[in-house]
């Protein structure tokens, strides 16, 4: 086995109390977006430019009130990673040139939701990737274009009601696309560090934020976004539900180093996924007027199939839902 | 020490961006633009050109690049045409909203469909409501100017608005002609290191692209940026005269040619203002009172220059090389504006539509142009001229009769 770095991160008592994003944002209550930036901001410290593609964060800059102690910018729906391109290229060249001192210099951090990230910016964070950009990426995948309302998106998973696959009986489940696997699309670029992430396994999410800014390059992180408004549940649950996510083995825990694939979390047994399905209110049609046990069965071969491949590929044990 | 070497524009543009000490060059492939990036990447390489070159995935990634590296204090250029620039022309909007100076060459070409490759303006005026401003070259000195020009305009802390030098594909992008290379020590007299505003920086962090949820404030935003725009009239002045003291070469927003006494005058920009003024020269041995307006600033429009220089005409044609369907050229309404209540405005100011996807445009035609601006005078509604020669137009018939045969 290799050795492991060293980290600061072991238990929850070791979640900085600093933080660099301030309360009283104008977001949602419960928004699990704001909370994962809180999160990987307190990793990275404060020299910190977020560059950010349309979505619900943009929304925290809100003229003239910036919860920020660090540096913003907005750029548009597509091009955040080309933005954070133009900012780290010009650090460099000016750092280079002695017209800045070192002690400027920034992490270049791009955010984006999951519409930024595998639709319309797609081609420009694969341009970023390509191009070895030293850089963070942080998607919060909140499975559909949550600013606009809830609309359907290519990371949003089958069975999930949205405003644009509403759930007909010509369409009983609702969305019936497979979500993309965006980790594959980006681990196929081989960048050094790829993670996905759960602010409910915050010890895990800090280890991962650590481990990566080890790495020069590009540092590719997608979190799991609890939304409340979109997915319809409480906003005190968000923790619960993002929680729920991983145990139910919908949203495993793994990072890729050097394109190698590990799994950080495996659950002993998974939970059944018909236990996360029925909190949230996009899946209430698997649910009523009558139990879609079909759909529910299919969600639940696919969450098996991917547990049974990653345990046989990397030699863990894990007991699957029998369906 | 000053040096005189043949060279397109393209190259004229590239030694533009070189001489400015441009910093970064965000960059993406399109004809006719190529040779400019070809060229610097060439330079960087080896080391002649102290900047950092990169290949973007587009040219909407390319602009933002280019506008946010702009915002982190970086001295930026790029390049595009055409389709490319309307691939990025959202960002144009974003990066005149971030207030981040630049330079952008456009090689006009005008757009799809039908695809082509040579020019019109439809490509840089589709940018003119965007906050750039524009500079329009007619010969490929004027290209490397208007570049030191721009960055000195667009980086003045009165004006803050990213700049657009435009030359036209093929005509001057492709055409070799006699260019003067300024010394490196007068350009760095002319043009000091760009010195940005609230820069991205460890020490002092900053928002930029805030979101504005508010009509009033949104507005206050868009009438600031337009008063910045109409200031840069006045600084591309004073940055003019700079110029020609070091340089010795004279640049106004807009440039008159055999006008003094001209009581018909053609407003045209852009490379054809050449063979337009050769026109001119012939009309006048002839004793036909022609004179020529040629247009270098686009965006802010110099209105004031052009009531000045076309007050008191007897007549005006606006040479339009662009089409705005369903309407006619775009430049001409703006002409009109600029001398609708002027009290001694001219009696007729004829539309003229030409040059269309490069449509070459003769001697002759120009002077029909004047021609037919002295016929109309006293018309109430003057017909709009769309250029098209006879023997165009059978080569046209021919190529139409050529593909419907295809057909059957």
């Amino acid at each position: 086995m290799k050795m492991e770095l060293q980290s600061r991160y072991r238990t929850l008592r070791d979640i900085p109390q600093v933080d660099y994003l301030e309360p009283g944002g104008s977001l949602c209550s419960g928004c699990g977006g704001v909370l994962a930036l809180r999160l990987f901001h307190k990793v990275l410290g404060k020299n910190v430019v977020w560059v950010n593609a349309a979505g619900c964060m943009t929304i925290i800059v809100n003229y003239p009130l910036v919860p920020l102690k660090s540096s913003w910018l907005y750029t548009a729906f597509a091009s955040a990673p080309a933005g954070a391109q133009g900012i780290r290229d010009a650090l460099d060249i000016l750092i280079r040139k002695g017209k800045i001192p070192e002690t400027e210099n920034l992490k270049v951090v791009v955010v984006t939701g999951d519409g930024g990230a595998y639709d319309i910016g797609l081609q420009s964070t694969s341009g970023a990737i390509y191009r070895n950009l030293d850089f963070y990426y942080l998607c919060y995948d909140n499975q559909a274009y949550g600013n606009t309302g809830f609309q359907v998106s290519s990371a949003t998973p089958v069975g999930s009601a949205t405003a644009t696959t509403p759930p007909f009986p010509s369409e009983p489940s609702g969305n019936s696309l497979r979500r993309k696997d965006l980790f594959e699309i980006w681990r196929a670029h081989k960048p050094p560090y790829i993670a996905t992430l759960s602010s409910s396994y915050a010890v895990d999410f800090l280890k991962k934020v650590e481990k990566g800014s080890t790495f020069k390059g590009p540092k590719m992180y997608i979190v799991l976004a609890g939304c409340p408004t979109g997915w319809g549940y409480d906003p005190r649950e968000t923790i619960r539900e993002e929680k729920l996510a991983v145990d139910t083995g919908i949203w495993p825990l793994k990072e890729a180093v050097e394109g190698e694939v590990r799994h950080t979390f495996t659950p002993r047994a998974l939970k059944p996924i018909e236990d996360y399905l029925v909190t949230q209110a996009r899946y209430h049609h698997l649910f009523f007027p009558k139990k879609r046990e079909d759909i529910i069965d299919s969600i639940q071969k696919e969450v098996n199939r991917y547990w049974e491949e990653a345990s046989k590929r990397e030699g863990f044990d894990i007991k699957l839902v029998q369906v | 020490m000053t040096k005189s070497m043949l060279m397109t524009g393209n190259l004229a543009a590239a030694w533009g961006a070189r001489l400015s000490r441009a910093d970064y060059i965000p960059a993406y492939p399109i004809t006719p633009q190529t040779e400019i990036i070809e060229t610097i990447a060439k330079w960087v390489r080896n080391g002649e050109m102290d900047a950092k070159m990169v290949q973007m995935d587009s040219e909407h990634s390319m602009l933002t690049a280019a506008g946010s590296a702009s915002l982190a204090g970086a001295r930026v250029f790029t390049a595009t045409s055409s389709q490319g620039l309307l691939y990025g022309l959202e960002m144009l909007y974003n990066i005149s909203g971030w207030r981040a100076p630049m330079v952008l060459i456009n090689v006009a070409r005008a757009l799809a469909a039908p695809i082509t490759l040579e020019p019109d303006h439809n490509d840089v005026l589709a940018a003119r409501d965007t906050g750039f401003l524009q500079f329009h070259a007619e010969t490929c000195q004027e290209v490397l100017d208007l570049v030191m020009l721009a960055y000195r305009v667009s980086e003045d802390s009165s004006v803050l608005l990213p700049a657009i030098v435009n030359l036209d594909g093929f005509y001057l992008s492709f055409t070799r002609e006699k260019v003067i290379l300024p010394d490196e020590k007068d350009v760095s007299d002319f043009l000091p290191d760009y010195n940005p505003v609230n820069p991205f920086r460890a020490s002092r962090p900053v928002s930029k692209g805030a979101t504005v949820l508010n009509g009033s404030l949104y507005s206050y935003f868009k009438y600031h940026m337009h008063s910045s725009s109409l200031k840069a009239i006045n600084v591309f002045e004073r940055a003019s005269a700079d110029f020609e003291s070091i340089f010795g070469r004279e640049y106004s927003p807009v440039e008159p040619y055999m006008i003094d006494d001209a009581e018909f005058v053609l407003v045209i920009s852009n490379s054809f203002s050449t063979i337009a003024k050769q026109a001119v020269k012939r009309l006048r041995e002839r004793g036909f009172p022609a004179g020529l307006l040629k247009l270098r600033m686009l965006r802010p429009f110099p209105s004031s220059y052009i009531a000045r220089y076309l007050s008191g005409r007897r007549g005006v044609a606006v040479f339009d090389q662009n089409i705005s369907l369903g309407f006619g050229g775009i430049i001409y309404p703006e002409v009109l504006s600029a001398l609708y209540h002027r009290r001694s405005r001219p009696q007729l100011i004829l539309p003229v539509i030409g040059g269309l996807g490069g449509k070459q445009v003769t001697l002759n035609e120009i002077e029909r142009i004047f021609e037919a601006t002295r016929n109309e005078l006293g018309s109430e509604s003057p017909e709009p001229l769309f250029l098209m020669r006879k023997d165009e137009l059978e080569r046209v018939t021919k190529t139409i009769s050529v593909a419907r045969e295809a057909e059957i």
